[in-house]
C-alpha cells in the first residue's frame, strides 16, 4: 500500500463516527435521488414505448354519425397536422352477460357496459393492438377483449341482450391497446350487425399527429380535428396525456417530493461533509505537519483528506443505490402490468449518475478544507499540535455573563460564537433537518386530509343501501345458491325510515348513471344528490356547491378532459336526450380517478334516468350513540330490504406508501443531521478538552458541564428551526401542488393550510429537538472528561 | 493551633498506579494541618502531580484514603467531587489556564458563579480579591494583555474566590520570569501568614525555601523526605 494509502486508511479507521456520519449521508442523498429520477424516468419510459411500438393514438376522438359521414370522417386524415389516422371505427355501448361458466365468473353475470369497436385487423397506421392470447375476432360471433381487464378468457362465451338480435358471441382472443381505444373488437361486419336498426351511430378515429407533446398542442389538434367536420359531430376526445396521466399518476405523484428529500440529503451531504473533513483538519493539526515533515507534498496532504471522504461516500453511494432501487420498486410495481412489458425498473443510467453527482459534491465540499490543511505551514503545525483556541466571541460571553442565568448556560450560549464558522455549518444542517420535518410534517397532513376526503360521501357516518342488487354501475350481485332475489327498497320508504328514526340530524340520498358528456370520450358517471349533501360534499377547490338542478360540480382532471373550464357549460346525453349543466364548483376527490360528474338528482330526471337514490348518507345527532343508532335504524329498515352500515372508506395503499417513504426518509434525514451535530460536538469537546478540564477543577458538576455543552447546540437548534421552518412551509407550499399536478388534480387551500400555530410550536421545538439529541452522547462523554489528563494537555 | 486537632488534609497509605506500569504513589502516608504551607519537591514522574490531583479530587487512588477538610475524597463520586472542589479547594497552575475568551474579572467570578453565589455578592468579592492582589486595573482586560506574573495573580484571585480552607499550586511560578516568579513567591507567602493552608508542588527549592512551612521529597511515588519545621506554621 502506498504510504498516501495508508494515510487516507489510517484516517478512515480512527474517525469511525464521523465515516458512519459520511456514509449515513450520502446513502440518504443517494437513496432519494435513485428513487426520484429513477421514478420519473423508469415510470415514463414504458409508455413512451409502447406508444412508439404501438403507434398509439395521440388522439381517440368519438363522433356522432347523424352528424358526420364516413366519407368526412376518413378526410380528416388530412387535416393539417395528422400524420396518420385510422378509421372511421363503428362503436357500440353494450352489456355482455355471460352464458359460460369460466374460473372466475359463473354463467349469467352480466359485466359492466363495454365500448365494443367493429375493427377489421389488430393493425394498422394507428394503435397497433398486441394480441396477448388467442386470435383477431375474423367473422359473426367472435369478439376480442381488452387485455386482462376482464376475468375472461379464449373459448368463453357471452350475451349481448342489449343488442340487435341479441346474439351470442365467443371470445376468440385477448388484445392490447397502449390508449385504451376499446373495451373490445368485433368483426365491422359484426358491428354493424349489432348496431340497433335505429337511433345513433357513433364512429370513432384514431390520430396521430406531428406535435402531441403538450395539452396546448393536443388542444389544438383537437380544434383542428372539430373544425374539419360538422358543428356537433365531435362528440369527444381523449389525448394520449389523459392516458398517461391516468396510468401513471400513482407514481408520478410520487416524484415532486422523493426529489424534494434529494435535493434536501444532497443539501445535507455538502454541509456534513464540511463539518467531518473540516473538523479533521482541524483535530489532526499536528498530524498534517508530522506528515508534511515526513514528505508529504501539500497535494498529497489535499488528496488524502478528500480522499478519507471519498472512501465512505463511495460506500454510501452504493448502498444508496441498493436502498433507492428497493425503494423504488414497489412505486414502480404496477407499471409493467399495465403495458404487460418487462418489470419497470430504475434505469442503470440513474444509479450511475446519481452517485457520480453524489461523488462529485463529495469532494467539492472536501476540497475546501484538504485545501487548508495542504496549506499549513509544517512548523506551525507541529507547534500547534491542534487548533488554536479562537479568540473570537469575547463580547458573546462578556453578554452572557452580565445575564441573569446560570454561569453553565450562559457560557453554552455563547459558545457557537467562538467558533462561527463550524457553527454555522451546524446550524446550516440543523435547519436542512428543520426544513425536511416541516415538509414532512405538512407532507403528512396534506396526506391526511387527502385521505379523509378523497372518497365522495365518505364524511357520513351512516350509509343506508337500498338493496335489491343495486350498486355502483356496472356491479353485479351474485348470490349464494338459494337466496331469492329481492327488490330494492323504495327509496321514499327509506327517507320516511329515516326521518322518523330518532336521532337522525340530517341525511341526502344519491343515484348514479353512465350518461354522455360533451368531450369526454365513453361514458361519464354521474352521480345525482337528492337533499342538502352540502355537509358531506368534497372539498371545494373553487366555486360552490351547486343549489339547484342544472348545476354540477366536478374535479380538474374532468375539466381538462373535457376541455372545459370553471363556469362553463357541459352537455349531458342519454338515449337521444340531452341536458345541459354549468360547472360551478371545482372539487378534489378521486373516487373514480375523479371523473364523476355531481349535480342534484332533477339532472338525471331531465335526461330520463331513474333518479330514485340508491344510497342514503345519514348523519346521526352529536352524541348519539352509532352501534345502537346502527342497529335501531336496520331494524326499521329490515321490512324494507334496506341495509345500514357505518360510513367511512378503508385507506389508500398509496398515501399509505408515500407516508411510508415520506418517514423513511425524514428518519435518514434526521438522523444524518443528528449525527453531524453529534461529530461536531464531539470534534468540538475534544478541541476544548483543556478547557472543559479547568472548568472542573474550578468545581463544574457534571450536570452543569452537560447543560453548558447541549445550551450550545441548542441555541443553535433555535436558530435553525426559525430559519428552517418557513423554508419547509415554502417547500410543502411548492411541492404539494405539482403532486396534485401529477395527479391532474387542483387540491383545496386548505390542504396546504396545515401548520396550525400548535404545529408550528411543536416544529419549533425540533431544530433544538435534534441538535440536543445529536450533542447529548459527547456532553456526557465531557462530563467524565479526566480532568486531570486535560489539564496536563497545553 | 492545637496538636490535637486533626489535620487539614490527611492520606493514609495512598497509592496509584496507571495500568500496568511503576506505581505513581506507592503507599503514601501524610498529614498537613491547617495553615501549613507544604512543598512538594521532587524529581519529574515522582508523582508529586499525582498526589496534588488525589487532593484535588481530580484522580482517585489505586489504595488508601485521602480525607480532606473531614471528607474523604477518595469517596466522592464525579458530582460530590466538583461540589468540594468548588467550596474547599482553590487551584493555581502552571500555565495559569484561564480562560482565554474570558475577561479577568469574568475568570475570577467563575468559581462563584458555578456555586450558585448571589451576583452581587460575588462581584463584591472579585473585587475585592483583584484589589488585594493589584490587578484591579486589569478586570476588564482579557487574560492574553496581561504579563506572567500578573495572570498567576489573577488565577490565585480566582483560586481564592470561594475561600477555600486549601489551596493547591502546582509549579505556580514554573512559567514565570524570575520577577514575576519572586511577585508569585511574595503573594503566597503572604497569604500563607494570613492563615492560608497550602500545597504546592514545585522543582523551585527557593519557592519553596521561601514561602513553605514544611517540605517533603517524592522520589518514584514514595515520601523519601519530609523536613517540618523549615519555618514554623503561622497559628490562627
Amino acid at each position: 500500500m502506498s504510504a498516501l494509502g495508508g494515510v487516507v486508511r489510517a484516517g478512515v479507521g480512527r474517525r469511525r463516527t464521523q465515516t458512519v456520519v459520511l456514509v449515513l449521508t450520502t446513502l440518504v442523498a443517494v437513496a432519494a435521488s435513485v428513487v426520484a429520477a429513477g421514478v420519473l424516468t423508469a415510470s415514463r419510459a414504458p409508455f413512451e414505448h409502447a406508444m412508439a411500438e404501438g403507434r398509439g393514438a395521440h388522439l381517440a376522438a368519438q363522433f356522432d354519425g347523424d352528424e358526420v359521414t364516413g366519407q368526412e370522417l376518413a378526410a380528416t386524415a388530412r387535416v393539417p397536422g395528422v400524420t396518420a389516422a385510422a378509421g372511421p371505427f363503428r362503436t357500440l355501448r353494450l352489456r355482455p352477460r355471460t352464458l359460460s361458466e369460466s374460473a372466475a365468473l359463473p354463467a349469467g353475470v352480466t359485466l359492466p357496459a363495454l365500448q365494443v369497436t367493429g375493427r377489421a385487423d389488430p393493425g394498422g397506421p394507428v394503435d397497433r393492438l398486441r394480441l396477448t392470447a388467442g386470435r383477431w375476432a375474423t367473422g359473426p360471433g367472435e369478439i376480442v377483449l381488452a387485455g386482462d381487464e376482464w376475468p375472461l378468457r379464449p373459448g368463453d362465451r357471452l350475451a349481448l341482450p342489449g343488442a340487435a338480435g341479441g346474439p351470442a358471441l365467443t371470445v376468440v382472443g385477448l388484445a392490447r391497446s397502449v390508449t385504451g381505444t376499446a373495451d373490445a373488437w368485433v368483426t365491422p361486419a359484426q358491428a354493424a350487425a349489432l348496431s340497433p336498426g335505429s337511433g345513433a351511430v357513433t364512429y370513432e378515429m384514431l390520430y396521430r399527429f406531428r406535435h402531441a407533446g403538450t395539452e396546448a398542442r393536443m388542444s389544438a389538434a383537437r380544434a383542428a380535428i372539430a373544425g374539419a367536420v360538422p358543428p356537433g359531430a365531435l362528440t369527444g376526445t381523449r389525448s394520449h396525456l389523459v392516458v398517461r396521466q391516468e396510468q401513471l399518476a400513482n407514481a408520478l405523484a410520487f416524484v415532486p417530493f422523493v426529489a424534494a428529500f434529494g435535493v434536501l440529503g444532497l443539501a445535507l451531504s455538502v454541509l456534513i461533509v464540511g463539518i467531518v473533513v473540516s473538523g479533521a483538519v482541524g483535530a489532526a493539526t499536528r498530524r498534517i505537519g508530522v506528515l508534511k515533515s515526513l514528505g508529504f507534498t501539500p497535494a498529497q496532504v489535499v488528496r488524502a483528506y478528500v480522499a478519507q471522504a471519498l472512501v465512505p461516500a463511495t460506500l454510501g453511494c452504493a448502498l444508496g443505490v441498493a436502498l433507492g432501487n428497493v425503494l423504488a420498486w414497489p412505486v414502480l410495481g404496477d407499471i409493467d402490468d399495465v403495458y404487460g412489458g418487462a418489470p419497470a425498473s430504475v434505469p442503470w443510467w440513474v444509479d450511475v449518475a446519481a452517485s457520480a453527482a453524489t461523488l462529485a459534491l463529495v469532494a467539492v465540499s472536501a476540497l475546501l478544507p484538504a485545501l487548508r490543511a495542504g496549506r499549513l505551514r509544517t512548523v506551525e503545525a507541529i507547534s500547534v499540535g491542534r487548533a488554536a483556541a479562537g479568540v473570537r466571541g469575547r463580547t458573546a460571553r462578556r453578554i452572557t455573563g452580565r445575564l441573569p442565568l446560570p454561569r453553565p448556560v450562559g457560557l453554552g450560549l455563547a459558545h457557537p460564537f467562538a467558533r462561527p464558522a463550524r457553527s454555522l455549518t451546524t446550524a446550516a444542517a440543523v435547519a436542512v433537518a428543520a426544513v425536511t420535518v416541516t415538509f414532512a410534517a405538512g407532507m403528512a397532513l396534506t396526506l391526511g386530509a387527502v385521505q379523509s376526503h378523497r372518497m365522495l360521501d365518505s364524511t357520513a357516518p351512516v350509509v343506508v343501501g337500498t338493496g335489491g342488487g343495486q350498486g355502483p354501475p356496472g356491479a353485479q350481485v351474485v348470490r349464494a345458491p338459494g337466496q331469492p332475489d329481492r327488490p330494492a327498497a323504495d327509496p321514499a320508504e327509506v327517507a320516511a325510515v329515516l326521518r322518523a328514526q330518532e336521532g337522525t340530524r340530517r341525511f341526502y340520498g344519491t343515484a348514479r348513471a353512465e350518461v354522455g358528456a360533451a368531450g369526454v370520450a365513453g361514458r361519464t358517471l354521474v352521480t345525482g344528490y337528492e337533499g342538502d349533501a352540502s355537509w358531506a360534499a368534497p372539498d371545494l377547490v373553487a366555486g360552490t356547491w351547486p343549489t339547484g338542478p342544472g348545476q354540477a360540480v366536478v374535479t380538474r382532471r374532468f375539466l381538462d378532459a373535457a376541455g372545459i373550464g370553471l363556469g362553463d357549460r357541459l352537455t349531458l346525453t342519454e338515449a337521444g336526450r340531452r341536458t345541459t349543466v354549468r360547472v360551478v364548483g371545482e372539487a378534489f376527490f378521486t373516487e373514480n380517478d375523479g371523473m364523476t360528474v355531481l349535480t342534484p338528482a332533477g339532472t338525471l330526471t331531465a335526461l330520463g334516468v331513474d333518479a330514485g337514490p340508491t344510497s342514503f348518507y345519514v348523519q346521526p345527532y352529536p352524541g348519539v350513540s352509532e352501534d345502537a343508532y346502527l342497529a335501531s335504524l336496520n331494524k326499521a329498515l329490515d321490512d324494507l330490504g334496506a341495509y345500514a352500515h357505518p360510513g367511512g372508506d378503508g385507506s389508500s395503499d398509496v398515501i399509505a406508501a408515500m407516508d411510508a417513504l415520506i418517514g423513511t426518509l425524514t428518519l435518514l434525514l434526521v438522523t444524518v443531521a443528528g449525527l453531524g451535530v453529534f461529530s461536531t460536538v464531539v470534534l468540538d469537546t475534544r478541541d476544548r478538552v483543556h478547557e472543559l478540564g479547568v472548568h472542573k477543577s474550578l468545581g463544574m458538576t457534571p450536570r452543569q458541564v452537560v447543560g453548558m455543552v447541549l445550551t450550545s447546540v441548542a441555541g443553535i437548534g433555535v436558530v435553525a428551526s426559525t430559519a428552517g421552518i418557513p423554508l419547509g412551509i415554502a417547500l410543502h407550499h411548492g411541492v404539494t401542488p405539482l403532486m396534485g399536478d401529477a395527479v391532474g388534480m387542483d387540491l383545496p387551500g386548505a390542504y396546504l393550510a396545515v401548520y396550525a400555530p400548535p404545529v408550528l410550536a411543536l416544529l419549533l421545538l425540533g431544530g433544538p429537538a435534534i441538535a440536543v439529541a445529536g450533542a447529548l452522547l459527547p456532553a456526557g462523554r465531557a462530563a467524565g472528561t479526566d480532568a486531570a489528563g486535560a489539564l496536563r494537555t497545553e | 493551633m492545637t496538636t490535637t486537632a486533626p489535620p487539614l488534609i490527611d492520606i493514609r497509605d495512598v497509592s496509584r498506579t496507571y495500568g500496568e506500569g511503576p506505581p505513581a504513589l506507592a503507599g503514601v502516608s501524610l498529614g498537613v494541618r491547617a495553615g501549613e504551607a507544604l512543598a512538594v519537591l521532587g524529581p519529574s514522574g515522582s508523582g508529586k502531580s499525582t498526589l496534588l490531583n488525589l487532593i484535588a479530587g481530580l484522580d482517585r487512588p489505586s489504595g488508601g484514603s485521602v480525607t480532606v477538610d473531614g471528607l474523604r475524597v477518595d469517596r466522592l463520586g464525579e458530582s460530590a467531587s466538583a461540589r468540594y472542589r468548588r467550596a474547599r479547594i482553590g487551584m493555581v497552575f502552571q500555565f495559569f489556564n484561564l480562560l482565554e475568551d474570558l475577561t479577568v474579572a469574568d475568570n475570577v467570578l467563575l468559581p462563584a458563579q458555578l456555586a450558585g453565589v448571589p451576583r452581587a455578592e460575588a462581584r463584591q468579592r472579585a473585587a475585592e480579591l483583584l484589589a488585594r492582589l493589584g490587578v484591579e486595573r486589569h478586570a476588564g482586560a482579557h487574560p492574553a494583555r496581561l504579563s506572567g506574573g500578573e495572570r498567576q495573580r489573577v488565577a490565585v484571585a480566582r483560586a481564592l474566590m470561594n475561600r477555600p480552607p486549601l489551596l493547591l499550586a502546582d509549579e505556580p511560578t514554573g512559567a514565570l520570569d524570575t520577577a514575576s516568579g519572586d511577585d508569585v513567591r511574595e503573594l503566597l507567602a503572604a497569604l500563607n501568614a494570613d492563615g492560608q493552608t497550602i500545597v504546592l508542588v514545585t522543582h523551585d527549592l527557593g519557592l519553596a525555601a521561601s514561602c513553605a512551612t514544611r517540605t517533603i521529597e517524592l522520589v518514584d511515588g514514595r515520601i523519601v523526605r519530609d523536613s517540618r519545621d523549615v519555618r514554623p506554621a503561622v497559628a490562627r
